[in-house]
């Protein structure tokens, strides 16, 4: 097989290449290696290990010949820099973990490489995974000294969306035919739109959270993104599955096999259509874009209901307590004295913590720790944090309601495609622009992103989709069929 | 209800994040535009309304797990302390805090 072709070829053609022997896993290594340096201006890496890359394809290439192949053996991926791993430094983009070195594999990391992946490296984010441009990255990418925005492949004047931009810049342009992101309001749905590829959030509670750096527990969420609903399919049934000792919130739901329904007809499933997801603020180009979507999807024989999420405008305060709260609390850990960075001057402990914490988070994370702080402070847990704890489940039973009428849910991801680096200065206005992703996001429900097109500038746009409670398998299919009707999937930016 | 500086201040400090003059000038502007946004949230009757803690609750029971208080894990101090700023016989290292 030529190696040129090699990085065009999705996650179940590589796997079933690398089993029948076309390509050993070292060349898949390789080959993706030196993409991932020839394109390194995008900055979609942070961290490449090459003598840990190559040593697991050598065990995959081992495996392979001795019969004994994993599913996935030999398929290259690389993992958002969320996730812990011992061979590769974990920074979750942020100064405070510069030089980190983890003790052990995230959960997920490690289920994937039970089922033969081979890591590539690690993939740039926003700090934290707090923001939607992955402009609030802290930490140099491969190949460069000093901290840079990642690029959109589409435009390279553009962000990629956040906060697993890294890791969708990274299959938009060839880097890895598979990658890990989380989603905690939108972070693996929006980027997925943002740079055309195929994302999904699984159910909250179906992947581990064990070893992805918490940013918000009730809302983190795993999942993989690759070009195509049948690539994601493969992954998530690696990645999922109980780790009862491990993540106390994790689902006691043994593994699934969510490529099942692929294939199946759409004769008959009701596409429920919010109303609210169609309002002011949506750009044209990205309505006209998903209005096609659902127009193929009434000629495979699905039926469009018109349903409403009331509350919609109500998640992005909802949301925005709740996601700063837990990060309050969660990030406190970083305090300058078990990991990490610590101030190099200080007075006492406490000035100890106040500086370390001041110099090792960016402005983006210091906002939500103050919000946090504030809205759990005392005299004001019931005003905020309670109330919107209330509103959340309102949220959800919005959804069990829509349920009733439809399958599944289908809209936009975001109001617009990619902006422009650099031109959103409002940061609590840009919160606005997760309108969309957040209901799914409280409501704890499976959500895609979908490629539905381009809009202005050829730029592309998603279709999200959105799923009730453990319906992943039904969600991927109507991905899988929009993706054999289209080819909007398989397009590539210009020069990769 | 807006926020002060003197919010700011006690908030920067129950965070524990030193301030500059100039980032908290900003952080008031900032907070006080984002509480803008969440008063619409404060207005809807909730009464009667459960909290929602962890979202699959909203469909099914969901306790919160408990493990046996054993031992698990082997010890690896070392490989936990590897990443740490100041570490002494294995211990961590702080700025003294008992005179």
């Amino acid at each position: 097989m030529s190696s040129t072709a090699l990085h065009d070829l999705g996650v179940a053609q590589l796997a079933a290449a690398l089993r029948g022997g076309q390509v050993s896993a070292v060349e898949a290594a390789r080959h993706f290696l030196a993409r991932a340096r020839s394109h390194q201006h995008l900055g979609a890496y942070v961290a490449l290990n090459e003598d840990a890359t190559l040593a697991q394809a050598r065990e995959q290439d081992a495996s392979i010949a001795a019969g004994t192949a994993a599913p996935l053996a030999g398929v290259p991926i690389a993992h958002k820099d969320i996730f812990v791993t011992r061979d590769f430094p974990t920074t979750a983009a942020s100064r405070m973990l510069a030089g980190y070195r983890s003790p052990f594999d995230a959960t997920v990391v490690a289920r994937l490489a039970g089922a033969g992946c081979v890591t590539l490296g690690k993939l740039n984010c926003d700090e934290f995974a707090m923001g939607g441009t992955n402009e609030n990255s802290a930490v140099a990418p491969v190949g460069f000294d000093a901290p840079q925005p990642v690029r959109n492949p589409w435009d390279g004047a553009r962000v990629p969306g956040g906060s697993s931009g890294g890791s969708a810049a990274a299959v938009a342009a060839r880097l890895a035919p598979a990658v890990t992101g989380t989603d905690t309001g939108g972070s693996i749905r929006q980027p997925a739109s943002f740079c055309g590829v195929t994302g999904i959030k699984p159910t909250y509670g179906r992947a581990s959270r064990y070893g992805m750096i918490a940013f918000a527990s009730s809302l983190d969420q795993a999942g993989p993104m690759a070009r195509s609903a049948e690539d994601c399919a493969l992954l998530l049934s690696a990645m999922c599955g109980p780790d009862p000792d491990r993540d106390s919130t994790s689902l006691d739901r043994p593994a699934e096999d969510f490529g099942r329904a692929l294939g199946d007809s759409l004769e008959g499933l009701r596409i429920g259509v919010p109303a609210e997801f169609f309002g002011e603020g949506l750009a044209a180009d990205v309505h006209a874009a998903v209005d096609a979507a659902l127009k193929e999807y009434e000629k495979l024989g699905a039926r469009l209901v018109p349903i409403t999420l009331p509350r919609t405008d109500l998640s992005v305060p909802v949301y925005y307590i709740l996601a700063p709260a837990e990060a309050s609390s969660n990030l406190s850990r970083f305090d300058g004295v078990r990991y990490g960075y610590r101030a190099s001057q200080y007075s006492d402990l406490l000035d100890m913590y106040k500086k370390t914490r001041a110099q090792g988070f960016g402005d983006e994370v210091k906002r939500r720790i103050m919000i946090g702080t504030y809205v759990l402070s005392e005299g004001y847990y019931d005003a905020y944090y309670l109330q919107a704890q209330k509103l959340r489940r309102m949220i959800a039973d919005d959804f069990q309601q829509a349920f009733k009428e439809c399958d599944l849910i289908a809209g936009p991801v975001a109001p617009t495609t990619a902006w422009r680096l650099g031109s959103q200065n409002d940061p609590v206005a840009n919160y606005l622009a997760d309108i969309y992703t957040l209901p799914a996001s409280l409501a704890g429900l499976p959500g895609m992103s979908v490629p539905a097109g381009f809009g202005e500038g050829g730029l592309p746009v998603g279709l999200q989709l959105i799923g009730n409670y453990f319906q992943e398998a039904r969600l991927l299919n109507a991905a899988h069929r929009l993706q054999q009707a289209t080819d909007f999937h398989l397009r590539a930016p210009e020069g990769i | 209800m807006a926020l002060t500086p003197q919010d700011i201040g006690r908030i920067a400090h129950l965070a524990r994040l030193e301030l500059s003059p100039a980032e908290s000038e900003r952080m008031l502007t900032q907070l006080n535009g984002f509480f803008g946004i969440v008063e619409k949230m404060r207005a809807v009757d909730t009464g009667g309304i459960a909290p929602l803690p962890h979202p699959v609750a909203a469909i099914q029971d969901v306790h919160l797990r408990l493990r046996d208080d054993v031992a698990s894990e082997p010890d690896q101090r070392e490989a936990n302390q590897q990443s740490a700023p100041a570490v002494e016989r294995g211990l961590f290292l702080v700025p003294r805090v008992i005179e």
